[in-house]
């Protein structure tokens, strides 16, 4: 039963994944993004941790693809997607995605797990959402640290890359003609 | 019920259509989008390992990963609408001033 929502996730998703790349829109392209995102975060719940399906669906649906709508609105590259939307170069990267192919579905496959299993099992993960929390706080603050001062780093980078006054932020020594 | 392979082959094959919408695509914007689909697959992957190693290390790891991708794709995006008010293009073999 299990596996059959998990065919039906994975098919969605990979085939969603696939129209991300190869459609022409970026709208669309992001809406194909979208549909992605969520079968992820159903993958998610499949693997018992409904607190990262939730985060999935805040952060990843709710801010960054709107912020992605947001940026193909403001640039207005509608009128230019009907062009030559491949590179130029597109035999050598699918050699080099083959390669990557074989190599990690080797790797993938010759691999053995040692590791013993740990002491968080299935009636451990019931309440997955207070696990880590408590472990948020207490094993990992450091990281939790860092972290929160990398989106400080990333919001005040955003605004001033984007600030358009004179004499400073990103347009400040702007060559007359180029 | 699923196994580790079938989360990992899942990851795998999700992470390969990154890799080749990175390379392929000429769109920036294109680009950021396969970004996130390899951040996703590597996202799965810790997550399967995880739950199936019975640790809770993954999940908290895929917490800040979340994070730092949003971190990312704000700085992304911003240096995207800086580019493009300067040069007007956003095809990624357009912008190529600061080649060696």
């Amino acid at each position: 039963m299990e596996l059959i929502f998990f065919y039906i996730f994975a098919i969605l998703a990979v085939s969603s994944a696939i129209a991300v790349i190869s459609i022409r829109n970026p709208v669309h392209s992001a809406f194909f993004l979208i549909i992605c995102l969520l079968q992820v975060a159903a993958i998610f719940i499949l693997l018992r941790a409904p607190f990262l399906a939730a985060v999935q669906v805040f952060i990843y649906v709710g801010a960054v693809m709107v912020l992605f709508l947001f940026v193909v609105l403001v640039l207005d590259i509608r009128k230019e997607t009907f062009k030559e939307h491949m590179h130029s170069q597109s035999v050598s990267a699918l050699v080099i995605v083959a390669a990557l192919f074989v190599i990690m579905g080797f790797l993938m496959f010759s691999g053995k797990l040692t590791v013993p299993p740990g002491i968080y099992n299935e009636a451990a993960l019931a309440r997955n959402t207070e696990v880590i929390g408590r472990l948020i706080y207490t094993k990992f603050v450091f990281p939790f640290e860092i972290v929160s001062l990398i989106l400080l780093i990333a919001l005040i980078g955003a605004v001033v890359l984007v600030m358009r006054e004179r004499g400073r932020g990103a347009d400040r020594n702007k060559p007359e003609d180029i | 019920m699923p196994t580790l392979y079938h989360f990992l082959i899942l990851s795998f094959i999700l992470f390969l259509i990154g890799v080749a919408g990175v390379l392929l695509r000429r769109n920036i914007i294109i680009v950021l989008m396969s970004l996130e689909l390899i951040f996703n697959s590597v996202n799965i992957s810790f997550a399967a390992f995880s739950y199936y190693l019975q640790t809770i290390t993954g999940t908290v790891f895929v917490v800040f990963n979340i994070t730092i991708a949003a971190a990312e794709v704000a700085i992304g995006l911003a240096i995207l609408v800086a580019v493009y008010r300067r040069r007007q293009t956003v095809y990624v073999d357009e912008l190529d001033e600061m080649r060696g």
